[in-house]
């Protein structure tokens, strides 16, 4: 934590802080804008950080865009017509990844896991709903709890021992892990996968009678779980949990050093995240009706993989852009088909040079003081390190180097 | 069946597979020693090394002109030239303008190099599998006994160890060997010693990848055919090896891909042939929940 780029920030009228407020993340509506107000008035406890600030238009666009995409089979209709269900498909693709790949940026975007096995956890929760279906009769509605429950059981039992590992180690791992299951599926474990025939004729999902069978069906079934992932992941984002993670992300010691249990949260984030991909496994297996374990490998997870991060990894928005961009765009280049992952490949290493950050990155959690703290701080005297401006001056202000207390003695021999 | 003959047999095979597991995975552990990074691309080097083999020895017919053993030589000297050549365009573009960024970006970037030389393979030697010719090496085969000790198998042995051997002699023997191994320890510090540590990552990316195609010759003429994305459980293998021996560590390296190699030959004969590479990936994962630094971890004191 350095004071330099905390301090100008305090020194902010306060009215300027009352401001922003009121132009706060109209997304999140008018029940946060009272929230809000609340908290102004208490005063006395630090707010919850701001969203990206926004316009109302904001708000108001998106909302639009939220109505024009629910017209969108009609509108393909009127712009496409014969080739609507393949569009709608391509959609509904997309859709399926948004879903994954939203799970996967709780444990990589958030909690900064570099977890490479997500493919291993969506296989669980499709095998899981395809097994109860078919040997066991069980509707797909009925399954699909037990599926996102199976895989995040699994996922717990698997990343117990592993959370503690550190960046590349447990990337290798869950390479390791995706690679079991796709190997245990593949030799018919227990007798129940099919080999590597894998499973065929899943039911279609069917909600209060009403069956789910066409493209169309499916867009409006699966962007309302999209829609209800993104409430759900922006609520536990911005939960005691969510800032949890965050903290963790930016600085583990540091949160550990502040009493935040790290393994807690990161099994908890790896647990919810590989739950919802069993979820995603279950809307996959209901629509494709046919499941493989060609469909679990990890080149599966290495394309949600870099969906989260060329879209910005912990950002909503950029998942969605990020699957958009990667399964959606290539559908569009079907004339290229062999050489769209050649320029895939090459527009990943371009995109990590010029834009490492993603397309669009979660944008720093800034926490705003409560009215009257500010003037407080800015007549605290400035720490003497600090030259104008709150720059250090050029001759390195820096604080003498302390020796350390128990520094070992001066080499004095054998 | 479960003689000392077959025993032998599995033991022959696996130190011959383990041998050309440790030659790749001295590409992976030389360069995450030096830029803490998992080269992914290196599986795709290793299948170019495997495609140039093939070119040189077959579609040129070399092996036809020269005869065996020159043509076996000269192709083995071309590979490792090619490939040290494509590894070093490779650090130059993808990974040298990101050696000062977040450690995600790197990794993003190797996996996007991975995914371009893959395809790129593909687009320009096919989709199918690529046979050398049978003809390619006498058939010879040594009796001892009943076991069976085909040539093939003892020059792929031999000649990943020769080049071990000698790799070995440089990193121990010589002045830029120290420099490898003191970056590969602490750049910070290696740096302020006057090693300029550019030149290290830039050696680095041309012996590994040098090796690692070698390696994808030697799979050609054990096997006899090659296809496009063999690179990727080969890599991953290789990989899984240099963490058994402790990543970073060039002696573990070898001693993990032997280990691996014999563990894999072993599985194959005495447990299951389908699930060999289920207990690959358990052990790596036991490995690294057990001891996280490896068999012959470096020792180094470790920063949090």
């Amino acid at each position: 934590m350095t004071q330099n780029n905390g301090h100008p920030q305090p020194a902010q009228p306060a009215q300027a802080a009352g401001q922003a407020s009121d132009r706060a993340d109209s997304q999140a509506g008018s029940q946060a804008a009272n929230n809000q107000a609340a908290n102004n008035q208490a005063g006395n406890r630090a707010q919850a950080p701001n969203g990206p600030k926004s316009s109302p238009l904001y708000g108001i666009l998106t909302a639009l865009g939220i109505l024009i995409f629910a017209f969108l089979p009609m509108i393909l209709s009127t712009l496409v017509g014969r080739s609507t269900p393949y569009w709608l498909d391509v959609v509904n693709t997309v859709g399926l990844y948004t879903i994954l790949a939203l799970s996967l940026n709780v444990i990589l975007g958030h909690a900064g896991m570099f977890h490479m096995g997500h493919a291993a956890f969506f296989a669980i929760g499709a095998y899981s709903t395809a097994i109860l279906n078919l040997t066991y009769g069980w509707s797909i509605m009925a399954t699909m709890p037990v599926a996102t429950l199976a895989a995040g059981f699994v996922a717990l039992i698997l990343a117990w021992p592993i959370i503690h590992l550190r960046g590349d180690y447990l990337l290798i791992v869950t390479i390791g892990i995706v690679e079991i299951v796709r190997i245990a599926l593949t030799n018919n474990i227990f007798g129940l996968t099919g080999g590597s025939n894998g499973l065929v004729g899943i039911a279609r999902p069917s909600l209060f009678g009403f069956r789910i069978t066409s493209p169309k069906h499916f867009f409006y079934f699966i962007w309302t779980v999209v829609g209800l992932t993104i409430l759900l992941f922006h609520w536990l984002e911005n939960s005691r949990f969510g800032r949890a993670r965050k903290f963790i992300k930016e600085d583990t010691v540091a949160a550990e050093n502040m009493g935040v249990n790290t393994s807690r949260y990161k099994l908890m984030a790896f647990v919810v995240g590989a739950a919802w991909a069993g979820l995603a496994g279950t809307i996959f297996a209901s629509r494709m009706r046919t499941i493989s374990p060609e469909t679990f490998v990890f080149s599966e997870s290495v394309l949600l993989f870099t969906i989260v991060i060329l879209g910005g990894k912990g950002s909503q928005k950029g998942v969605l852009l990020g699957s958009f961009l990667v399964i959606g765009l290539p559908e569009f280049f079907r004339g290229f088909e062999d050489k769209r992952l050649l320029v895939f490949g090459a527009a990943l290493v371009v995109m990590m040079i010029f834009r490492p950050q993603g397309l669009l990155p979660s944008k720093q959690a800034h926490y705003k003081l409560p009215p009257g703290w500010a003037d407080r701080l800015a007549q605290l005297p400035k720490p003497e390190t600090n030259g104008p401006n709150g720059k250090r001056p050029p001759n390195g202000g820096a604080p003498p180097v302390a020796k350390p207390q128990n520094a070992p003695p001066e080499e004095n021999g054998a | 069946m479960y003689d000392l003959n077959f025993f032998l047999q599995q033991l022959s095979n696996g130190l011959t597979r383990g041998s050309i597991y440790a030659l790749i995975a001295l590409g992976y552990t030389m360069v995450y020693g030096v830029m803490k990074l998992i080269n992914f691309a290196h599986g795709e080097l290793f299948t170019l090394g495997a495609y140039f083999g093939y070119t040189i020895l077959v579609t040129l017919g070399l092996a036809g002109s020269l005869g065996p053993p020159m043509a076996i030589g000269f192709s083995m000297i071309m590979v490792l030239g090619l490939v040290a050549l494509a590894g070093h365009l490779l650090e130059r573009v993808a990974y040298r303008p990101l050696r000062h960024s977040d450690r995600l970006a790197a990794v993003v970037s190797a996996l996007g190099a991975s995914i371009f030389l893959q395809n790129a393979i593909m687009l320009k030697w096919g989709a199918q599998y690529r046979a050398f010719g049978a003809d390619l090496l006498p058939n010879v085969v040594f009796h001892i006994r009943n076991f069976n000790l085909p040539l093939v198998r003892l020059l792929v042995f031999v000649a990943a160890i020769v080049v071990m051997a000698i790799l070995h002699a440089f990193i121990h023997r010589t002045r830029l060997g120290l420099a490898i191994r003191a970056s590969a320890i602490d750049q910070g510090a290696a740096k302020l010693m006057g090693i300029d540590v550019r030149k290290v990552i830039a050696l680095v990316f041309i012996i590994g990848p040098a090796l690692g195609g070698l390696a994808g010759l030697l799979v050609g003429l054990y096997y006899g055919q090659i296809n496009y994305h063999m690179g990727q459980m080969y890599g991953l293998k290789a990989f899984t090896a240099a963490i058994i021996g402790g990543i970073g560590n060039i002696t573990g390296a070898m001693v993990g891909g032997l280990l691996l190699g014999l563990l894999e030959a072993m599985g194959e004969g005495y447990v299951s042939v389908a699930w060999k590479d289920a207990l690959t990936f358990v052990v790596l994962i036991m490995i690294l929940v057990f001891r996280p630094t490896g068999l012959l971890p470096e020792r180094v004191a470790e920063k949090l």
